[in-house]
């Protein structure tokens, strides 16, 4: 086993370059460049122009610019953005639990309602409800988020008034962040009501951003359901007379969760990518928004850092569920 | 027995769904007067004189500071603010300022301030842009975009201390519009004493990060992409504000930002979407303020292109434009056609130039006598984006080539990625180009010298246009000081852009801004910035 993570560890450094190269490369195909963004309508002059290229190090050739900045990284060091000049690991790690709160909840909520449904629809294959599940959740995964989330904004919060429309807690409440963590913080803070209020504000975030990993773990459930339900094994106890609780929930269960718990680390890079539209929209101060407004500005160095420090994560995500996979189902053991 | 199995996979997942819709609102605490502004996206920072985006100067130098003049509140007059008063030298070159004694800077944590407002406040304000020896030249990036791209670096030959309230600038050249700069965000007066502390402790750029001003709110925190509180000034020299909290909500999609405003979760929003201006109209509990632009909207003929050499093929295009089509097609009624390339707000306007009346007969006959009967080929360029001064330029663009197709020159639409568009059409590369502007200081010289002056050729002129008799014109206005006299020279200048016809002007856009009926004395900007001080909010 340890053979094995210390072989998957190794793996990242290969995946780290490609990354790093890709990002690279592909936001200079961009064309524009920050100082036109900056600049505007008005414009820079020459001089001024190859003064904020040497400040920026834009005035070296790619490869150059790459190995420099690479060096940088291997250092620790990620650069700084060159629209608010501050560190990019420091406003990272600023969003970063914004974007982690968010993630959990939402995969919380796709876990908690669309396993269940998985195995309603899986256990009761063909039946109205299957029918009626199973459409529900291929109309979840095909919804776009941005308009499932104006539309869940304008019933439940406009006409119905029951979730606030957007940010992290209500603004009456102030406190410092010590974890970044808003439901810790709040808790923390010790203001009555400030709990409550944080975990209202998630309430339709985590709904949305939950949305398609809960469409794809129910439609997963349901099929590993199916499969392993038709097994031997299963046919075994039922004649033995094991319960069909016990049929269903002990023994086809925990085979059935093996390709459910690989979607479900699949589904870290999609809630990643699914955060960049849920926080715009519901004003989460998260990385997906960071992302995005750096795109727009050519904030070289926040896309290449933040892109870096994303993968990372979903690298670490995948080894963890790669090695959880022995936890849950024994006969699977990474040789060493 | 399945049935059981089927009640608790249902029970789990609907107890939930339950679980995360129905969670009780949480008690509120008691509060202040609370003003909450829903802002559009995070200020870059908080020291104006670093950046360039208006969303920065709503968060930093339009609550937390001031400057020597300002102007007044909803308009673009100028008024005196740290400055008291100010004299003008015979030659232009010499401008005194009077300060206003008993100015207080915030106290914050980091820094109490020992001495009121003085000169040096303001030696330090300009030296730290302008000279690179200066100890904060080089702090936080040290980029002063709009200090340099007003050419102040080159016009201001010294600042010197007369005495602790009096402080004297010396230019290189006359410059009329010298005052008006001075009211720009970048201006905006930081305290020296505050910087002296923070050097001496060795983390000089907290005075970026920490700001401490004079103006009617004080940062009190700042959360990246989520709020920024602000509190009233007790000791703000023209009174205390009436709101006791400032509150601003990032809120980066219009959508949302109308839903908030609806759930009363802010009071005011800027930038609506377009589609949303009904029902903004409609809802009884929101005001739709609506004011003129300080903006330009134009077509810029490359006019050191042929055929755009001829002054009669740009006056021929310009004729064939049906702007009253573009008005109603692209700006929904949120925009006026404009005939001049500066907005009737401002000062000098001439009203009385008469446009070029939409005639595509006559403007058949005009390129028939410059020597194209059967018309030819060009092209129009059209901004990716959105702009305060033109809302969809595609279909601007399109509605052009429609009109141009008709007296038989045949158009091109082309598009680039923002960066680029602006960088090419800086270079030349176009034909025609659709563009605009939106004032920075109320002074004529900033939309004529800057978008059609003979040094912004190969720069902010994408007419490339330098035509000596409107050269002349607008430098004789740069060192007059005499405003009647100035304004005559614009009038006389916009004459001469007329005849000639480097731009086709299209319209002045209009700015909507929704506000709750409880907020009481909002004034729109015309600067496209948004002040609360003086705001008020009711019951």
């Amino acid at each position: 086993m340890s053979a094995f993570i210390v072989r998957r560890l190794l793996l990242i450094i290969p995946t780290f370059i490609g990354v790093s190269l890709l990002a690279f490369t592909l936001i200079h195909l961009i064309p524009g460049d920050p100082i036109d963004l900056i600049a505007g309508e008005r414009s820079v002059s020459d001089e001024r122009r190859a003064a904020l290229e040497i400040q920026f190090g834009l005035d070296k050739s790619l490869p150059e610019q790459y190995l420099v900045y690479m060096t940088n990284v291997l250092r620790g060091d990620l650069g700084q953005s060159i629209v608010t000049r501050t560190g990019v690991l420091g406003e990272f790690f600023a969003r970063f639990p914004a974007t982690i709160e968010l993630s959990i909840l939402a995969m919380l909520f796709a876990i908690v309602v669309g396993l269940p449904l998985g195995i309603l629809a899986g256990v009761r294959r063909g039946s109205t409800v299957d029918h009626v599940t199973m459409g529900v959740a291929l109309t979840g995964y095909s919804m776009p988020i941005f308009w499932w989330a104006l539309l869940l904004i304008f019933l439940s919060s406009v006409t119905l008034g029951w979730t606030p429309v957007s940010g992290r807690i209500s603004l009456l409440y102030f406190f410092d962040q010590v974890t970044g963590f808003m439901l810790i913080d709040a808790l923390l803070s010790g203001q009555r009501g400030a709990f409550a209020s944080a975990l209202h504000h998630l309430v339709l975030p985590a709904i949305v951003l939950g949305t398609i990993p809960l469409a794809v773990i129910a439609r997963m459930t349901r099929s590993a359901m199916i499969e392993v339900l038709s097994d031997d094994y299963i046919r075994t106890a039922r004649a033995k007379g094991v319960s069909p609780f016990g049929v269903v929930g002990i023994h086809a269960l925990r085979n059935a969760l093996i390709p459910v718990v690989t979607v479900i680390g699949l589904q870290v890079g999609i809630l990643l990518a699914g955060a960049i539209l849920t926080e715009t929209i519901f004003a989460w101060p998260g990385i997906g928004k960071w992302m995005v407004d750096s795109i727009t500005r050519r904030d070289y160095p926040v896309i290449q850092g933040g892109i870096l420090l994303i993968a990372s994560t979903v690298i670490l995500v995948n080894l963890t569920v790669d090695v959880l996979y022995g936890v849950i189902n024994p006969r699977i053991r990474h040789a060493d | 027995m399945r049935n059981r199995i089927t009640g608790i996979a249902t029970g789990v997942a609907l107890s939930a769904v339950a679980g995360f819709a129905v969670l009780a609102n949480p008690a509120s605490p008691a509060h202040a007067k609370t003003l909450v502004y829903c802002s559009e996206a995070n200020p870059e920072g908080f020291n104006p004189a670093l950046f360039t985006a208006g969303t920065t100067f709503d968060a930093s130098s339009r609550q937390i500071y001031n400057r020597l003049v300002e102007f007044e509140r909803g308009e673009t007059t100028l008024i005196p603010a740290l400055a008291e008063s100010w004299e003008t030298s015979e030659d232009g070159l010499t401008y005194t300022f009077k300060l206003r004694p008993g100015v207080k800077f915030h106290s914050t944590d980091n820094f109490t301030p020992t001495r009121d407002f003085n000169a040096d406040d303001v030696i330090f304000t300009f030296d730290r842009q302008r000279l690179e020896d200066h100890p904060f030249f080089n702090v936080s990036g040290g980029s002063y975009e709009y200090f340099n791209g007003m050419g102040m670096g080159s016009l201001i030959s010294s600042i010197e201390k007369v005495d602790d309230m009096t402080v004297r600038f010396q230019l290189s050249k006359p410059e009329a519009p010298f005052i008006a700069n001075l009211a720009m965000d970048f201006a905006s007066v930081l305290s020296a004493e505050y910087g002296d502390t923070m050097l001496a402790a060795g983390t000089p750029e907290k005075v970026d990060l920490d700001p401490v001003g004079t103006g009617p709110f004080q940062l009190v925190a700042f959360q990246r992409d989520a709020v920024i509180r602000y509190k009233a000034n007790d000791d703000y020299f023209l009174g205390r504000a009436p709101i006791d909290d400032l509150v601003f909500a990032i809120t980066p999609d219009p959508s949302v930002r109308f839903a908030k405003l609806q759930a009363g979760e802010c009071q005011v929003m800027p930038f609506p979407n377009p589609a949303d201006l009904d029902a903004m109209r409609a809802d009884p509990n929101i005001n739709l303020m609506e004011k003129e632009g300080l903006n330009v909207g134009y077509l810029a003929f490359n006019t050191q292109r042929e055929p755009y050499t001829d002054t009669r093929v740009r006056q021929a295009l310009t004729m064939a434009i049906n702007k009253e089509a573009i008005l109603d097609a692209v700006f929904q009624g949120a925009g006026v056609s404009a005939k001049n390339p500066i907005p009737p707000t401002i000062w000098s306007y001439n009203d009385a130039i008469t446009d070029y009346d939409y005639d595509p007969d006559a403007a058949k006959a005009l390129l028939a006598e410059a020597g194209f009967p059967d018309g030819f080929k060009t092209n129009v360029w059209a901004m990716p984006v959105q702009r305060p001064y033109n809302p969809n330029a595609r279909r601007m663009a399109e509605i052009i080539q429609a009109d141009w197709a008709e007296i038989g020159v045949e158009a091109e639409i082309v598009s680039f990625e923002w960066g680029e568009y602006l960088k090419r059409s800086k270079d030349g590369e176009h034909d025609t180009v659709l563009l605009g502007w939106t004032g920075d200081n109320g002074d004529p010289d900033n939309f004529l010298a800057v978008l059609l002056g003979c040094d912004a050729v190969g720069g902010s002129n994408r007419a490339q246009w330098c035509h000596q008799p409107f050269e002349d014109l607008i430098q004789a206005a740069k060192v007059t000081s005499d405003p009647s006299e100035r304004t005559r020279l614009y009038e006389d200048a916009q004459v001469v852009f007329k005849q000639e016809a480097p731009w086709a002007t299209i319209a002045h856009s209009r700015v909507f801004e929704p506000i709750r009926k409880e907020v009481k004395n909002y004034k729109i900007d015309p600067f496209g910035g948004h002040i609360f001080y003086g705001v008020d909010l009711e019951g």
